[in-house]
Order: C-alpha cells, then structure tokens, then sequence
C-alpha cells in the first residue's frame, strides 16, 4: 500500500499572554506526533514566546471577562497592582495541578520533534528585539516564507 | 477487559492533553514492529484521543477499557 502524504499545519502566533501560548504548542507538538509537518511563524507578541526565558509570559485578569475566578471580581480590583502577577501564578499553580505541560516542555518538545520556528523579522525590527534574547533552532523569515509553507498546508490556522 | 501481553507499559496518570499522546509517540518509537505498548491514563480525553492518534499513525489500538477512573490502551507498533 503506497504511504498516505505527509500532512501539514501551518500557525501564525500572534499572541503572548500565557492562555494564548497554549494552543500553538499543543498544536504543533500533537501534529508532530502524528507525523505531520509543522510551521509555526510567530509575529507581533507571539515572539516573546520564542524567548529564552519564559518567566515573562502571563495572564491578565483585565478585559478577560470569561476568566475563572474564585469570587466574582470588579474590573476595578483586576486593575490593581499585583493582580496580573496574582492570576498569573494561580494559572500556574492549575496547569501544575492538572498535570498540564509548562510552556517551556511542550516548546522543548516542538524542538525535538523538528516543528520549524520562525521569527518575524519585521517585528524584531519593529519591537528593536536582539536575536540573542531568542532560543537557538529557530529560523527568521517573513510573509512570502509563511506563504510558501502555509500554501501547501492542509490546516492553516492564525492563533 | 481483554488482557493482553504487552512488551512495555507507559503510565501516563495525572497527565492532561496532549501529554498522554505525546508520551505514546515516544514509547511507541523504542518499540519493535509488533510489539505492544500498554498505556494507562486519567484523562478522559484520551479516550477520543487515542483511537485518533491509532488512526492516523496506523499503529492498530489493540484493546482498550475503563478500570474505574483509568482508562487503558493497548496499541500495537506497525
């Protein structure tokens, strides 16, 4: 029997609070392991989540009416000082919880499995980022080079 | 539930999406064409889970049952 085509995903990543990083990992590490080839191009502040350290990356309560909280909150409170790092490590401490992976697992994992990561030049540019703050193994490219990708793709979604 | 022999065993209890699957993969890959893999996992998700990834890796899902608030797997490498 002749071998199926390998599949292939392309993602935009274009978000980089903590419940937004999610899906382009879990995604990408998933496909992966059915054996489809994977591309994720992150742009805008989805690049934070190609940093080195991921210890920036957090939730905010603010504007997020659809947020679990333990007791009814005033958008007021959720503005206060403190309430962003507050929610972020509550997050946190639930994904450890319900035995969800951390970001920095499944990103590890999107590495060894050869999903291919690519920079948004222009927004490194755009946002004056070094390409030192980023992690090694990922690639730097623009629209046309999604494209080429995205155009051949069985699933293109923009996260 | 059917027993069957089985050449390694994952334990993937406590794990959520995608980490269940994603264990698979990689148990499956130190395994011979033939051989059988037992996966024991809590989420209920991977009920669904698992018979897609069998599907579309075309390593067979040999057995699978719920024990209580387990739900094991038994997948055959291709």
């Amino acid at each position: 029997m002749e071998e199926p085509r390998q599949k292939k995903m392309a993602i935009i990543a274009s978000k980089g609070t903590l419940d937004m990083a999610y899906p382009p990992f879990i995604l990408a590490t998933t496909a992966a392991a059915l054996g489809w080839e994977v591309q994720i191009f992150f742009t805008f502040y989805g690049l934070q989540l190609l940093r080195k350290s991921l210890k920036r990356i957090k939730i905010s309560p603010l504007a997020n009416p659809a947020m679990p909280m333990p007791v009814p909150m005033p958008v007021l409170v959720s503005s206060l000082p403190g309430m962003q790092s507050m929610a972020t490590s509550m997050m946190k401490q639930k994904i450890k919880k319900h035995g969800v992976a951390s970001l920095e697992d499944l990103r590890t994992m999107c590495l060894e499995a050869d999903v291919r990561m690519i920079a948004c030049q222009m927004t490194i540019d755009l946002f004056e980022f070094n390409k030192s703050e980023f992690i090694e193994g990922i690639d730097y490219g623009g629209a046309a080079s999604f494209l080429e990708f995205a155009g051949e793709a069985d699933v293109s979604l923009f996260i | 539930m059917t027993t069957v022999n089985h050449d390694k065993e994952l334990d993937a209890r406590g794990l959520s999406c995608p980490l269940p699957i994603l264990k698979t993969k990689k148990a499956l890959g130190e395994l011979a064409s033939g051989q059988v893999l037992k996966v024991v996992a809590t989420d209920p998700g991977s009920i669904k889970d698992m018979q897609a990834f069998a599907n579309q890796t075309g390593n067979p899902l040999v057995s699978q049952a719920e024990q209580g608030k387990e739900y094991v797997f038994f997948l055959r490498k291709k």
